[in-house]
């Protein structure tokens, strides 16, 4: 396989008519904002132009204007499924330059979030991928209607926890904003143990359902050398063979101290991204497990009541920090120039990157299977547009 | 694959790159090392994972190109910058070497209006084709109203 | 490089009939007649039955009627665009569950009656936007949901951001919030089904609400 970017593919063909179809930016299953012109030959797609920026909401120019205190309910903006993630880069990006203490509660609290966060993630992504499948898989709507329900309870532990259901400002330079109410880690506990019951019950209903394996083994293969060579990262990395999660390749908070399993699967196909996610479930809810019960006691946040420009001030400098999304790699990178706002940040979007993928894996592919490649790529047009 | 060995590899390599250690390897170089570096560090140091690429705007010193790839068997990252000087506005591309450098490549000429050469398909990626102007450049207001919809 | 001076900002009136290229499509797609008038044989037979005595019972039952299958079957089109979107959705699943109202979410325009305009309204996405829009059948309504719809909300002073959805097509009912839980949405559906039960009493398309304020 050449390095050489193939954005046009070129087929020697005569006769058959070629067609261009245009799909989306309102299309139920393209997740949000996304136009794609399909050539096609009968069924086949032969050439895919992704056209992105309907949702491009000047994230990096705002940030250039907004305090340190400001940005982070911002941040959480970006990659809206998984708000809590999205605001952790920022914040840990502040916090490598002025090199800012978080007391150790914080960074529990930090991880406990991003877990609860990364199954709410996933639970909309496989609801979302299976109604986009379709019919299929009995009624069409039936696992969306399941994994939402799942979803709302998590959504209730965010909002006796932050008082948001969807976007928080959970997190701030130093620490975060909440510390628990009473009574939140029982019922949080008994929340993570329904969902996992609730996980193998869906687990039984997909793999046991014919249409359903045929529909994603074996479609939409990336290869290592494909994924490394885009960028690709979280459950796709994983999915085509790649060991590299960066809770484990760079433990950022507490990652270090907890014990988990990074799944990998080498076919690269929508099922192996499917299995990733499905295991990836059962290890964020080992975590949470873990930190409610080592979770220690302390102050959460380093500068309580962060407010003035005076207490935001960060030190000149500049710092790349990522954090394992639920997504992939989320990264921020931020250039401070003394003063209360950043001089210029660079947000890392791992729907960005993955996205990139689809024109080198869609052409070959039938129209049907394009819902398939998207859904389980599971992007999110914030992140992606920004 | 260390980043001691790494640091002394590009040393005996690239005279004039300077750089900087602690993780990220922070690795600054003149504009015409920059295809060849890429080169080195895809072959020889093994990073062929491709994270991100984008510019910053230093005013009147000019723009920043910054790239960022990762050796994920090794785990070592590193950042790559160049300096272009005030006026200049073009930069060799990297997407012979890296699939994930088109459209990062694409968003870098739409928000800074850095050209590419040799990109195969240089149109603006997020903004719409018949925009004025490059919005992450800091002579560009954050309100520049657009018509017909402000 | 030089450096230029920032532009002065202008932002001119928002009277979303003023702007020049939706001016182009007006001309091709006739946005909302005024006062949405029935055809021109409706109104004739309607007049014919006004001419009898008593006639005027009958319609207006038949009205009431009309506008009671209206409101009880509105079918919003699935057009999800940011953040809001993920609360629409819940608002359709399963704990709200708006079914319930007669309202189910259905892919395409030209079987909708309704446009939740869930989430910020770029200058890119403008004009698809509209189009959808033109491709809904009357009559049709629409529903701006959460701050960035409204007017731009955190994102206002971006460049890239339409500021509110009113200056693209014309809205019945704003729902706040950043984003709104699925609460206010159901909320701000029952106002616009009851904006839709005084559809032609009072010949109005946001007919005053009691339950607004």
């Amino acid at each position: 396989m050449s390095s050489a970017t193939p954005t046009r593919v070129e087929l020697d063909y005569a006769g058959s008519e070629r067609l261009t179809m245009n799909m989306g930016p309102q299309h139920p299953s393209a997740h949000g904002v996304f136009r794609a012109v399909l050539t096609l030959e009968g069924e086949t797609v032969i050439d895919v132009d992704a056209v992105i920026g309907y949702l491009h909401r000047c994230h990096e120019k705002l940030a250039e204007t907004l305090t340190y205190a400001q940005y982070p309910s911002i941040a959480s903006k970006t990659d809206y499924v998984a708000a809590m993630t999205s605001e952790f880069a920022y914040v840990r990006a502040a916090e490598m330059i002025g090199k800012i203490e978080v007391p150790q509660r914080a960074e529990y609290l930090r991880v406990l979030v991003s877990e609860l966060q990364r199954v709410a993630s996933h639970l909309l992504w496989l609801g979302t991928w299976c109604m986009d499948m379709g019919g299929a898989l009995g009624g069409g709507a039936t696992i969306f209607l399941y994994t939402i329900r799942e979803r709302e309870l998590i959504l209730d532990l965010f909002e006796s926890l932050v008082g948001a259901r969807l976007l928080y400002g959970f997190f701030q330079v130093g620490g975060v904003r909440y510390d628990l109410p009473d009574g939140w880690a029982a019922s949080c506990l008994e929340t993570v143990d329904v969902l996992d019951g609730r996980i193998s019950e869906y687990e039984r209903m997909l793999e046991d359902n014919p249409f359903f394996m045929a529909r994603a083994e074996g479609v939409g293969v990336i290869s290592r050398e494909l994924a490394e060579d885009v960028g690709i990262s979280g459950p796709l990395l994983r999915g085509s063979g790649v060991a590299y999660d960066l809770r484990r390749a760079e433990p950022y908070s507490v990652y270090g101290d907890l014990d988990f399993v990074v799944p990998v699967e080498s076919s690269g196909d929508c099922l192996a991204r499917y299995r990733v996610r499905m295991v990836e479930f059962r290890e964020s809810l080992k975590i949470v497990r873990q930190v409610l019960d080592t979770l220690p006691a302390g102050p959460v946040s380093s500068r309580p009541g962060l407010k003035s420009v005076a207490q935001t001030r960060i030190p000149k400098g500049e710092a790349y920090a990522r954090i394992e999304g639920a997504r992939g790699e989320v990264g921020c990178y931020l250039i401070a120039d003394g003063s209360a706002k950043p001089y210029r940040m660079k947000w890392r979007g791992a729907s960005f990157s993955n996205l990139a993928v689809l024109p080198h894996i869609i052409p070959g592919h039938k129209v049907s299977d394009i819902v398939a490649i998207m859904g389980s790529v599971d992007p999110v047009f914030g992140e992606v547009d920004r | 694959m260390t980043s001691e060995h790494a640091t002394t590899l590009i040393g005996e390599r690239f005279g004039s790159a300077q750089v900087e250690n602690g993780p990220p390897l922070t690795v600054t170089l003149p504009v015409d090392a920059w295809l060849p570096f890429a080169q080195f560090a895809k072959d020889e140091l093994r990073c062929r994972y491709f994270s991100f690429l984008t510019a910053v705007d230093w005013k009147d010193q000019g723009l920043d190109v910054v790239l960022k790839i990762d050796n994920v068997d090794d785990n070592l990252s590193l950042i790559v910058k160049t300096r272009l000087e005030p006026g200049v506005s073009s930069c060799p591309s990297l997407t012979p070497l890296y699939r994930g450098a088109n459209w990062m490549e694409r968003e870098a000429y739409d928000m800074f209006g850095i050209v590419f050469e040799g990109h195969p398909d240089l149109r603006r990626i997020l903004l719409t084709d018949d925009w004025e102007g490059h919005p992450l450049l800091k002579s560009y207001a954050v309100d520049t109203p657009h018509p017909p919809y402000r | 490089m030089a450096v230029k001076p920032p532009p002065t900002p202008e932002i001119p009136v928002p009277v979303w009939r003023n702007f020049k290229d939706l001016q182009e499509w007006e001309t091709l797609h006739q946005t909302r007649p005024e006062g949405d008038k029935h055809s021109a044989a409706f109104e004739a037979v309607t007049e014919g039955i006004h001419s009898f005595p008593g006639g005027f019972v009958l319609t207006t039952a038949a009205d009431s009627f009309f506008n009671w299958a209206r409101k009880s079957s509105v079918w919003p089109v699935t057009f999800g665009l940011a953040c809001c979107a993920i609360e629409m959705m819940a608002t359709f699943a399963s704990r709200f569950d708006v079914e319930r109202l007669g309202m189910v979410p259905w892919a395409s325009p030209r079987h909708s009656d309704l446009m939740i305009v869930s989430g910020t309204v770029t200058i890119k996405m403008a004009p698809m936007l509209k189009r959808i829009y033109d491709q809904m059948p009357d009559p049709k309504w629409a529903v701006s949901m959460g701050s960035c719809s409204n007017s731009g909300g955190p994102f206002r002073h971006g460049y890239f951001v339409v500021k509110g959805v009113d200056r693209v097509i014309p809205v019945d009912v704003y729902v706040p919030g950043c984003p709104p839980p699925p609460e206010s949405l159901l909320n701000g559906l029952l106002l616009l089904q009851d904006q839709i039960s005084h559809f032609h009493r009072t010949g109005q398309r946001a007919a005053p609400s009691p339950k607004v304020d």
